[in-house]
C-alpha cells in the first residue's frame, strides 16, 4: 500500500443547490477526511470552484475524482499533488493590545512573518497572514507561546495549476460547439 | 392559457410519453392525483399497496420495457418507503422517475407534518434529485429528469414537488431537453481504443467474453452476437446479462459468478485475453481480485467512466456504448475459429452436470428441489416467458435454470439483492408485456417481504404466474449457516401461512404441491390462460445452490456439494 499523501481535488459545477451534498456524500461514503473545503464563484458566471483537500492514496483519490465527475451537475474534477500547484491560505489572529505592546518593538515579528494588520483597538489587535499550512501554523505557534492568541481562523486551501492547459474554459468551447451540433 | 403545476406535470409526462404510472396518492402530492383524475384514457394508473411496491413495479416495468418506469407518491413516509426501490434502480441501472409529494415551499425546514429532507436522503441513491419549489419549474425538470434517467448509464431520478408548486398556475412550453453540459452521457468512441483492444484479440488463443447489462441496457444483442460468431469467442453472462444471449446460442458458456458455472468460472482464469462488455466486476462475479484473471490481459467496454479500473485494473479500456464499440471492434477482428478451447469448457460442464445439474433438476428420489420446479416451467413455457424472480436461492436456481430465448427475460433485483423485490416487479414486468408469460419465483422469506401487493394483482387483473418455493428457512442465509457457521441456523426457520389460502382471499386462484408426481399437472393448470395464480410447491428444507464459490474467495475454491 502507498502511503496517504495530501491531495488537492479541484471541482468546476453548476451553481445548484445540493452540490456540496452530493460532493461529500463520496467522501463519507469511503470513510475519508475532508481536511480543507474552499467553495467560490469562479471567473465564469453561473460555474463554481471547489477546492478540497484530503489525505489519502493515489488510487483512492482517483476513484474519488471519477465518481464526483459523474455527478449531473458537476462539469469537471480532477487532482493534483502540490508539486503541481501554486496554493494559498489565509489566517487571521487576534491578539489582546496589552500584551502585544509589552512585547515591545513588534517590526521584527511583522518583518519575518510578513504579517497584515487589519484592526487595532484598545482590546485587540487582529493579524492577517496569507501562505502555506506550514507558515501560518508557525506564527500561531510563536503568537500561542509568547503572547497568547485569543480568536484564530485559517480559511481552507486555495490553488492554481501550474500546467499549461486551461481545462475549463477549453472544455467549455468544446460543450458548446456540441451543444450547437445536438441543436442541428 | 395557464394551467396548474400538477396539470403541467400531466402534460409533461405525456410528452415523455408516459402511458402507465405506479403510485400511491396521499396528503402532499393531493394536487396531483386531482389531476390525474382527468387523464384516465391517456395514462393508466396502477395503484400498489405500499410505495415501496410501487417502485419495484416500476422498475419491473422498466426492465422488461426499456422506458422510464414512473412512480408518484407522497411525502415523508411514502418517501422513505420507496428509498429500497430507489437504491435498487441505482445499482442496477434501471431508469426510474420517482415523484415525491412535498410540503408547500412556505413550510420547509419546519418539521411539518410529513415533511422529510427527501433531497438530501435521495442524492447519494440517485443520478439526480431535484426539489420542484415552482409550477415555472415542472417542464424543464420533467424533460431534464426523462433525459438523465434513460441516457447513458440509466439510473433514477427523484423530483420533489412541492404543494404550492402543484397548485400554482403557469404557462405550459414544453421542451425536451437533448443536452445538458455538465453531463455527457454517451461517451464518443476512441478508435485508437478500439484498435488497441481489437489487436489483442486478434493475437488471442483462448478468449472469453463476458456479457453484462450494459448489452441489454444499450440493445446491443445482435452486435454482440456478431462479434463473437466473427472471431469464435466463447462468451458467460452475469446475472443481469442474464437473456442478452439465448440460452442455446453456441458460444453461450453459461453463467458466471458465485452460483455460475463451472466453466466459465474456471475458464476465468485460465483465458489469455478476457473481455468485459457493459459489466463491472461485481464482487459476486470476481471473489478475490489479487486471484482474479491475473494471466489474462483484460478488454473493458463501459459507457460509465468510473467503472473504468475501479475493481480490476485493465490493459484496454473502451469508454463506449456496447452499441457503439462492439460493430467497431468487429470491423477490425479477424475471423478465427478457436475450437479446442471451445470445447475445453465442456470437460467442466459434464462435471458439473454430473456433480450438481442432474441431482438438482432431475432428482430421482427425495423432496422436491427448487431446480426441479424452475425447469419444468422454464419447459413448459418454451422458454419464452419473462422470469422474475426475488432474492437468495429461488434467484440463483432461477437464473442457473431458467432458459430464454429472448432479451430482457431475467428480471431480478441484482446490486441491491432486494428481498421483497420479485412480487411487485413482477406485476410491472406484466404491465410492460401483456402478450407474454409472466412467471414469478419467489422465496417464502421474500414473498412476505412484499405481499401485500396481492392486492394490486387482484384489483387490475394482473396475469402474473407466482411460484412460491417454500423450504420453510430463509435458504440462502441458512445454506451460509451451515457452510460456514457449524450449522448454527439462527433465526431463519419460518413458519409459515398457508400461501395458496391468502392468495384465495384475494381472489387468485392457486394450488400447493407438495409431491413430485403433482407437479407437471399443476403446472399446467397454472398456464393454462392468462390469469394470476399462485403456486406454492413445498421443497427440500435444506436444499443447496450449488457450485458456490464462497465470498472473496478464488474460482479454485469451487464447492460442487457431494
Amino acid at each position: 500500500m502507498e502511503n496517504p499523501i495530501l491531495y488537492t481535488i479541484i471541482i468546476f459545477s453548476e451553481n445548484k443547490v445540493g452540490v456540496l451534498n452530493q460532493i461529500t456524500v463520496i467522501f463519507t461514503r469511503r470513510g475519508l477526511n475532508i481536511e480543507t473545503l474552499s467553495v467560490s464563484p469562479s471567473a465564469i458566471p453561473g460555474i463554481h470552484k471547489f477546492t478540497i483537500t484530503v489525505f489519502t492514496t493515489e488510487e483512492v483519490v482517483k476513484k474519488v475524482v471519477q465518481q464526483i465527475d459523474k455527478r449531473v451537475d458537476i462539469l469537471k474534477a480532477y487532482y493534483n499533488t502540490d508539486d503541481g500547484l501554486v496554493h494559498q491560505e489565509i489566517a487571521l489572529y487576534k491578539v489582546a493590545t496589552d500584551k502585544l505592546l509589552a512585547m515591545g518593538s513588534i517590526e521584527g515579528l511583522i518583518r519575518k512573518y510578513q504579517i497584515h494588520i487589519l484592526e487595532i483597538t484598545e482590546n485587540c489587535v487582529v493579524f492577517e497572514k496569507t501562505g502555506h499550512y506550514e507558515d501560518t501554523q508557525k506564527l500561531f505557534e510563536e503568537l500561542s507561546q509568547t503572547i497568547g492568541v485569543l480568536q484564530f481562523i485559517r480559511s481552507g486551501r486555495i490553488a492554481i495549476t501550474k500546467s499549461k492547459l486551461e481545462r475549463l474554459s477549453d472544455m467549455l468551447e468544446e460543450l458548446k460547439k456540441l451543444e450547437e451540433k445536438i441543436d442541428k | 392559457m395557464k394551467i396548474t403545476g400538477a396539470k403541467a406535470l400531466m402534460e409533461s409526462l405525456l410528452q415523455e410519453g408516459v402511458d402507465t404510472i405506479f403510485g400511491y396518492p396521499g396528503g402532499a402530492i393531493l394536487p396531483v392525483f386531482d389531476a390525474l383524475y382527468d387523464y384516465d384514457k391517456e395514462i393508466k394508473h396502477i395503484l400498489a399497496r405500499h410505495e415501496q411496491g410501487a417502485v419495484h413495479a416500476a422498475e419491473g416495468y422498466a426492465r422488461v420495457s426499456g422506458k422510464v418506469g414512473v412512480s408518484i407518491i407522497t411525502s415523508g413516509p411514502a418517501a422513505t418507503n420507496a428509498i429500497t426501490g430507489i437504491s435498487d434502480a441505482m445499482l442496477d441501472s434501471v431508469p426510474l422517475v420517482v415523484i415525491t409529494g412535498q410540503v408547500g415551499a412556505g413550510l420547509l425546514g419546519s418539521d411539518a407534518f410529513q415533511e422529510i429532507d427527501v433531497i438530501g436522503i435521495t442524492q447519494p441513491i440517485t443520478k439526480w434529485a431535484y426539489q420542484i419549489r415552482r409550477a415555472e419549474d415542472v417542464a424543464w425538470a420533467i424533460a431534464r429528469a426523462f433525459y438523465i434517467a434513460k441516457s447513458g448509464r440509466p439510473g433514477p431520478v427523484v423530483l420533489d414537488f412541492t404543494k404550492n408548486a402543484q397548485s400554482e398556475e403557469v404557462e405550459f412550453v414544453y421542451k425536451p431537453c437533448k443536452f445538458i453540459r455538465s453531463y455527457i452521457p454517451v461517451p464518443e468512441l476512441n478508435l485508437s481504443q478500439i484498435e488497441v483492444a481489437a489487436q489483442i484479440i486478434n493475437s488471442a488463443q483462448k478468449p472469453l467474453a463476458i456479457v453484462g447489462h450494459g448489452v441489454i441496457i444499450g440493445e446491443a444483442e445482435t452486435e454482440l452476437k456478431e462479434f463473437l460468431e466473427k472471431a469464435d469467442i466463447p462468451a458467460a453472462w452475469t446475472l443481469l446479462g442474464a437473456s442478452a444471449m439465448p440460452t442455446d446460442f453456441h458460444l453461450n458458456m453459461g453463467f458466471i459468478g458465485m452460483h455460475g458455472n463451472v466453466a466459465p468460472n474456471m475458464k476465468t482464469n485460465e483465458c489469455d485475453v478476457l473481455i468485459a462488455i457493459g459489466m463491472r466486476f461485481d464482487d459476486r462475479v470476481t471473489g478475490d481480485l489479487n486471484t482474479y484473471a491475473k494471466q489474462a490481459k483484460i478488454i473493458h467496454i463501459d459507457i460509465d467512466a468510473a467503472e473504468i479500473n475501479k475493481n480490476v485494473k485493465v490493459d484496454a479500456p473502451i469508454l463506449a456504448s456496447a452499441k457503439d464499440a462492439l460493430p467497431a471492434l468487429t470491423k477490425l477482428i479477424k475471423p478465427t475459429k478457436h475450437k479446442e478451447w471451445i470445447a475445453s469448457f465442456k470437460e467442466y460442464a459434464d462435471l458439473e452436470f454430473e456433480k450438481v445439474i442432474q441431482r438438482e433438476i432431475f432428482p430421482q428420489s427425495g423432496k422436491i428441489t427448487m431446480g426441479e420446479v424452475i425447469h419444468k416451467v422454464s419447459e413448459a413455457t418454451g422458454k419464452n416467458a419473462i422470469c422474475v424472480t426475488d432474492v437468495g436461492q429461488n434467484q440463483m436456481a432461477a437464473a442457473r435454470y431458467f432458459g430464454f430465448t429472448k432479451s430482457r427475460s431475467l428480471i431480478t433485483s441484482g446490486g441491491l439483492g432486494t428481498m421483497g423485490f420479485g412480487l411487485p416487479a413482477a406485476i410491472g414486468a406484466k404491465i410492460a408485456a401483456p402478450n407474454r408469460t409472466v412467471c414469478l419465483f419467489s422465496g417464502d422469506g421474500g414473498f412476505q417481504m412484499t405481499i401485500q401487493e396481492l392486492g394490486t394483482i387482484m384489483e387490475h387483473q394482473i396475469g402474473v404466474k407466482m411460484i412460491v418455493l417454500d423450504n420453510q428457512f430463509l435458504g440462502m442465509v441458512r445454506q451460509w449457516q451451515e457452510l460456514f457457521y457449524e450449522e448454527r441456523y439462527s433465526f431463519t426457520r419460518m413458519k409459515n401461512p398457508d400461501f395458496v389460502a391468502i392468495g384465495k382471499a384475494y381472489n387468485i386462484d392457486g394450488r400447493w404441491v407438495t409431491e413430485r408426481e403433482q407437479l407437471d399437472e399443476a403446472i399446467a393448470d397454472m398456464l393454462k390462460d392468462d390469469k394470476p395464480y399462485l403456486l406454492a410447491v413445498k421443497v427440500e428444507k435444506k436444499g443447496m445452490i450449488y457450485p458456490m464459490i464462497p465470498a472473496g474467495t478464488t474460482v479454485t475454491n469451487i464447492i460442487l456439494g457431494d
